[in-house]
C-alpha cells in the first residue's frame, strides 16, 4: 500500500535524464575542415624531434621535408637523377673530391633572413658536430668535428664547397645530399636560440647549436613554417608567405595523430579529415567504394623481411635458410595481407632506386623445402621461436609463415611483444627469427646494400651494428663488393655491381624478403594535387588545394 | 560540550596524522615500483629517445648520458631527489618537463571526471531512489539490469560502440579531441578547463564545440559511476527507509515525498558522500580507456602514449600525480564523512 501512495515523480526524472540526449540531437551538424585548411589522419606517434640534424624518423622526413630546403633535391619525374633545390648549379672536381655549389639569387628564409653559403656551411658544420643518429650520412665522407669547417665550407655569398675523402661515385655523393639530413637552416635565427653546453668526452662543445630550440620549433626555407607540434597530437604547418619558389596554395596543413586505421576511415567518412594516411587493406576496400573518396598510392622504399639469427647453430645451416624462403606462402600474402599496401619483392633494394632487381624466383614449396632440411639433417624439423611486434600486417604474416613452416615440421612459436620491446630483444641479438621493416637511410643504393649485404665485425661489440651484424651473418666478401660499389663513378657499372650483390644475397642470406611497402591515401574529392612520392621525404603538399 | 568537541577535534588531527603517514609511504611504495618496472621491462629506454636507426655510437653515448650506465640504486637515488623537488625529468616524447606535461593535460581529466561524476550522481541518485522505493518492481529490475551492464561491460568496447553509433552513424556527437580543428589552434585557454576558459572569455561558439565534444564521454563516464552510485543509493536507502523514525514520521502524518526527499535521502547523503567522492578518484585515474578511445588529450592519454613509447619518466611522473591525487581524495572524503555526519563527532 505505501508504495502506491509514493508521490515520486518518474516523469520528472526522465526528463531530466533525457535532457542530456536532446542535446545532443540539437547539436550542429557536422563540421567539415576549413577551406584553407588541409587536414591529414596520419600516425605520427615516431616523432621525436623536429631538429633536421637529429631527425630520423619518417613522419618527421616529411613534415620537415616541406619546411627545409635542400641543396638538391630528387627529380621526382626520374629518381635516379637529382636536381637543383638551392642550389643552381654545381660541379665535380675530376678527382671526385670536390663538390662546387653555386646558389641561386636572393633566395630567402621564412623568418625573412637572406640564405647565404655561409647558412649552409653551418649547417653542415652543426649536422657533425651534434653528431646525432642521421650525422653518419653525411659524415661518411670522412667530415668529422675537427675538420668539418674545412670541408664543408663558403667561399664566397653564394658559393659553397664540399670536400670528400675518397673518390665516391658522384650520384652517391648526391643522393646523401638530397636526404633530409643535409637541410639548411637559418644560421642567424637558430644563433639567436642557443644554449649553453657543458663540454664532456662525449661532446666537446659548449653550446648545443640551438639542438634543443629546433626540436620544437622550425628554421626553413621550404613552402611552409611550423608552427606548432604537439607530440602524439597534431603538426600543425602554416604556409611560408616568403618562399622563394611557387608559395603553397593551403595558408594550413595539420597532421592529426590517429593511429587507428578504422578510424581515419570513420573520420575521412564524415569530412572530419581530408586525408588518410594509414588506411589498412579492409578499410581501402571499403573506402573505395565511396564515390566521395579517392585513392592514391606509390611504392616506397620500405622492405619488409625476416631474418634468422646465425648465432642459432640450425638457423646458421645453408640448407635451412635457402628453406625458409620455400616455406612462405608469398601469394596468399600478396592477396589477402597486404592487399593494396604492398607488393611481394624478394630483393633488398626497393623499386624505383638504381640498380634494382626486380627478381622474385621464391615459391611457397614444401617438398623443395623438406628435402632441403633433409639435407641439413634436420628431416625431422625443430623448434624455433620468432619475435613479431603486435601490429598488423606483421601479425598476419608471422601466423601464415607458422603456419607453412609447420608443415615441413618446422614448429614456429610466435612471441608478441610491443615494437619496442622485440627491438630492444633483436638489436641484442638475441632473437631466433625476427620479421622486420626496413626504410632506406637516404635514397642510394647503398643505404641496403651496407645495412643488409655488409658487416665488417661481427663480434658482439661491433661499432657498425648493421642489420647482417643483428643476425649474425659473417660476409667478408659482400662487405668488400659493398664498398667497391662506393667508388665505382660509372653509375651503369654501380648498378650492374648492387644486382650482383642481391642475387648473392638472395642466394645465400639469413633474410628472406617479403614484399614492399605501398604508401596509400584516401582522400576527399575536394582535395586536388596530393601526390605521394618515391620516400617519405617526398611527400610533398605545397601543390595541394580544395576545391 | 567542550570535552566532546576537544575530543572530536584530536580524533580529527589524529586522522589526518594518520593519514600522512599512509600517504607518504603509499607515495614511496607507489615510486619504487613504478621506477623498478620501468628499468625491469624489456624495453631499452634508448630506444625511445633514438628510435630504431641510430647508429651504434650514438646509442652508446646517449646511453652514457641518460645515467643508464649507473649502478640501479643510484639511478634510484637520482631520481627520488628530482621528485622531491618536483622534478620528474622530460619527457623524452614531448620534450617538455613532465611536469609542464601533467599541468597541461591534467585539466583536460578532471573536467571529463567531473562532468561524469555530475552525470552520475545527478542520474544515479534518483535512480537508486526510485529502485529502493519501489523494491521489487519492475522500475527496481531495470535500474539494477542498467547498473549491471555499467559494471560488467569493458568500457572502450562501450565507447567504441557509441563512437560507432552516436559519431559515424547518427551524426550526433563530434569527432574524437576536446575541440574542432577550426577553434584548435586559435583558441587559447587560460586555466586548461576548456568550458570555463570558453565561457569566461565570452567565446560561445567554442563553448558549444567543448561541449559537443565532451558530451560522449562524459556521459560514458557519467554511465560508469551511475552504476556505482544508484545501487549504493538503493542500498543506502533501503536502509534508511527500514529505521524508525521513518515509521514514526509517516505516524506524525508526512507527507511520502519528504519522507523520502527530506528524511531518508538527508540521512543516505552522509555515505554517499563518500561513494561520490571514490566514484570520482575512480573516473580520474578509470579515464585511461575512455580518454584513449575517444582522443581526449589527458593524463590518461598521456600515460598510454608515454607507455607505449616507452618513455618511463612521462609514465613515472604521470602515475605518481593519479596515485597522490587518489590519496587525496579518499582524505578528503574521509574527513567530510567526519564533519557531516554527526555520530563521528560524538564518538
Amino acid at each position: 500500500m505505501m508504495m502506491k501512495t509514493i508521490a515520486f515523480r518518474p516523469r520528472r526524472w526522465l526528463a531530466s535524464t533525457a535532457l542530456s540526449a536532446l542535446f545532443m540531437a540539437t547539436a550542429p551538424a557536422f563540421a567539415v575542415t576549413p577551406a584553407d585548411t588541409l587536414v591529414e589522419g596520419f600516425a605520427i606517434d615516431d616523432i621525436i624531434t623536429m631538429d633536421p640534424g637529429e631527425a630520423f624518423e619518417l613522419s618527421t622526413a616529411e613534415v620537415d621535408a616541406n619546411i627545409y630546403d635542400l641543396l638538391v633535391r630528387f627529380d621526382l619525374a626520374d629518381t635516379s637523377k637529382v636536381k637543383g633545390d638551392l642550389a643552381e648549379s654545381w660541379a665535380v672536381s675530376d678527382d671526385r673530391l670536390t663538390y662546387t655549389f653555386k646558389l641561386k639569387p636572393n633566395l630567402k628564409f621564412a623568418s625573412g633572413n637572406p640564405i647565404t653559403a655561409q647558412d649552409v656551411a653551418w649547417s653542415f658544420e652543426r649536422l657533425i658536430k651534434l653528431d646525432k643518429s642521421p650525422a653518419f650520412i653525411i659524415g661518411q665522407f670522412g667530415l668529422t668535428g675537427d675538420n668539418v669547417t674545412e670541408k664543408a665550407k663558403a667561399v664566397g655569398p653564394d658559393t659553397f664547397v664540399f670536400t670528400v675523402d675518397k673518390p665516391y661515385a658522384p650520384s652517391f655523393v648526391l643522393d646523401c645530399l638530397a636526404s633530409g639530413v643535409a637541410s639548411v637552416v637559418d644560421k642567424k635565427l637558430v644563433l639567436e636560440h642557443v644554449k649553453p653546453a657543458t663540454p664532456s668526452d662525449d661532446y666537446k662543445y659548449d653550446n648545443d647549436f640551438g639542438n634543443d630550440w629546433l626540436k620544437t620549433h622550425t628554421a626553413g626555407s621550404g613552402p611552409f613554417q611550423l608552427r606548432e607540434w604537439r607530440a602524439n597530437e597534431a603538426v600543425v604547418m602554416d604556409r611560408n608567405d616568403s618562399y622563394w619558389g611557387e608559395k603553397a596554395k593551403l595558408t594550413r596543413v595539420i597532421y592529426r595523430h590517429m593511429k587507428e586505421s578504422s578510424a581515419q576511415r570513420l573520420a575521412l567518412e564524415a569530412g572530419d579529415i581530408d586525408v588518410a594516411r594509414n588506411l589498412d587493406p579492409n578499410d581501402l576496400e571499403s573506402v573505395a567504394k565511396n564515390g566521395n573518396i579517392a585513392i592514391t598510392s606509390a611504392p616506397k622504399g620500405t622492405v619488409y623481411y625476416i631474418g634468422l639469427n646465425q648465432k642459432n647453430e640450425k638457423l646458421a645451416r645453408p640448407e635451412v635458410r635457402q628453406a625458409f624462403k620455400y616455406l612462405i606462402d608469398y601469394d596468399a600474402i600478396g592477396s589477402t595481407l597486404i592487399k593494396g599496401t604492398g607488393e611481394i619483392h624478394q630483393t633488398f633494394l626497393p623499386k624505383g632506386v638504381l640498380g634494382e632487381l626486380d627478381e622474385n624466383p621464391f615459391k611457397l614449396d614444401v617438398a623443395k623445402a623438406k628435402a632441403l632440411l633433409e639435407n641439413a639433417g634436420l628431416k625431422d624439423g625443430f623448434s624455433v621461436t620468432m619475435d613479431v611486434r603486435s601490429t598488423q600486417p606483421v601479425t598476419g604474416i608471422a601466423e601464415s609463415i607458422q603456419q607453412t613452416a609447420g608443415e615441413a615440421g618446422i614448429k614456429i612459436e610466435i612471441v608478441p611483444g610491443d615494437d619496442k620491446q622485440t627491438l630492444t630483444k633483436y638489436r641484442a641479438r638475441n632473437h631466433d627469427i625476427y620479421i622486420g621493416q626496413w626504410g632506406q637511410d637516404y635514397f642510394d643504393p647503398n643505404s641496403n646494400a651496407q645495412t643488409f649485404a655488409s658487416n665488417p665485425s661481427n663480434s658482439d661489440d661491433s661499432k657498425n651494428q648493421t642489420l647482417a651484424w643483428r643476425n649474425a651473418w659473417d660476409l667478408p666478401e659482400l662487405t668488400k663488393e659493398t664498398e667497391a660499389a662506393l667508388l665505382e663513378k660509372d653509375s651503369t657499372k654501380r648498378a650492374a655491381m648492387y644486382r650482383d650483390l642481391q642475387k648473392d644475397v638472395l642466394d645465400t642470406s639469413p633474410f628472406a624478403f617479403l614484399y614492399q611497402q605501398i604508401e596509400v591515401a584516401g582522400l576527399r574529392s575536394i582535395v586536388k594535387g596530393l601526390k605521394l612520392g618515391p620516400s617519405f621525404d617526398t611527400n610533398f603538399v605545397g601543390n595541394v588545394s580544395k576545391e | 560540550m567542550a570535552d566532546r568537541g576537544a575530543g572530536w577535534a584530536a580524533a580529527f588531527f589524529a586522522s589526518v596524522a594518520r593519514f600522512l603517514v599512509i600517504a607518504i609511504t603509499t607515495y614511496l611504495g607507489l615510486l619504487v615500483v613504478t621506477f623498478f618496472i620501468g628499468r625491469v621491462i624489456p624495453i631499452d629506454p634508448v630506444l625511445a629517445v633514438l628510435g630504431d636507426r641510430a647508429p651504434a655510437s650514438v646509442v652508446e653515448r646517449t646511453r652514457r648520458e641518460m645515467g643508464l650506465d649507473l649502478p640501479l640504486i643510484e639511478q634510484f637515488y637520482i631520481y627520488l631527489k628530482g621528485t622531491l623537488a618536483g622534478d620528474f625529468g622530460r619527457s623524452v616524447l614531448t620534450t617538455n618537463p613532465v611536469m609542464d606535461d601533467i599541468r597541461r593535460f591534467f585539466p583536460a581529466t578532471v573536467e571529463l571526471a567531473t562532468l561524469g561524476t555530475l552525470i552520475g550522481s545527478v542520474v544515479g541518485i534518483p535512480l537508486g531512489v526510485l529502485a529502493a522505493v519501489k523494491r521489487g518492481s519492475a522500475a527496481d529490475q531495470i535500474v539494477r539490469v542498467i547498473g549491471l551492464i555499467g559494471y560488467s561491460v569493458p568500457i572502450f568496447w562501450l565507447g567504441l560502440l557509441s563512437l560507432v553509433l552516436f559519431y559515424a552513424k547518427l551524426q550526433w556527437a563530434a569527432f574524437p579531441g576536446r575541440v574542432d580543428i577550426a577553434y584548435e589552434y586559435s583558441f587559447r585557454p587560460v586555466t586548461g578547463f576548456f568550458l570555463l576558459d570558453s565561457a569566461v572569455q565570452g567565446q560561445w561558439d567554442v563553448f558549444r564545440d567543448v561541449v559537443r565534444h565532451i558530451l560522449l564521454p562524459a556521459s560514458l563516464l557519467g554511465y560508469l559511476s551511475m552504476a556505482y552510485i544508484s545501487r549504493m543509493t538503493r542500498s543506502f536507502m533501503l536502509n534508511e527507509l527500514a529505521q524508525e523514525y521513518i515509521v514514526a514520521a509517516r505516524a506524525k502524518g508526512a507527507s511520502e515525498t519528504r519522507i523520502i526527499w527530506g528524511h531518508a535521502l538527508r540521512n543516505a547523503a552522509v555515505p554517499m558522500v563518500t561513494v561520490i567522492a571514490l566514484s570520482y578518484a575512480g573516473l580520474l585515474e578509470g579515464s585511461v580507456l575512455t580518454e584513449t578511445v575517444f582522443s581526449w588529450p589527458g593524463i590518461g592519454l598521456y600515460i598510454t602514449n608515454s607507455l607505449q613509447n616507452a618513455d618511463m619518466n612521462a609514465v613515472l611522473g604521470g602515475t605518481v600525480v593519479i596515485g597522490s591525487v587518489f590519496i587525496a581524495i579518499n582524505l578528503f572524503a574521509d574527513l567530510l564523512y567526519r564533519l557531516l555526519d554527526p555520530r563521528t563527532k560524538a564518538q
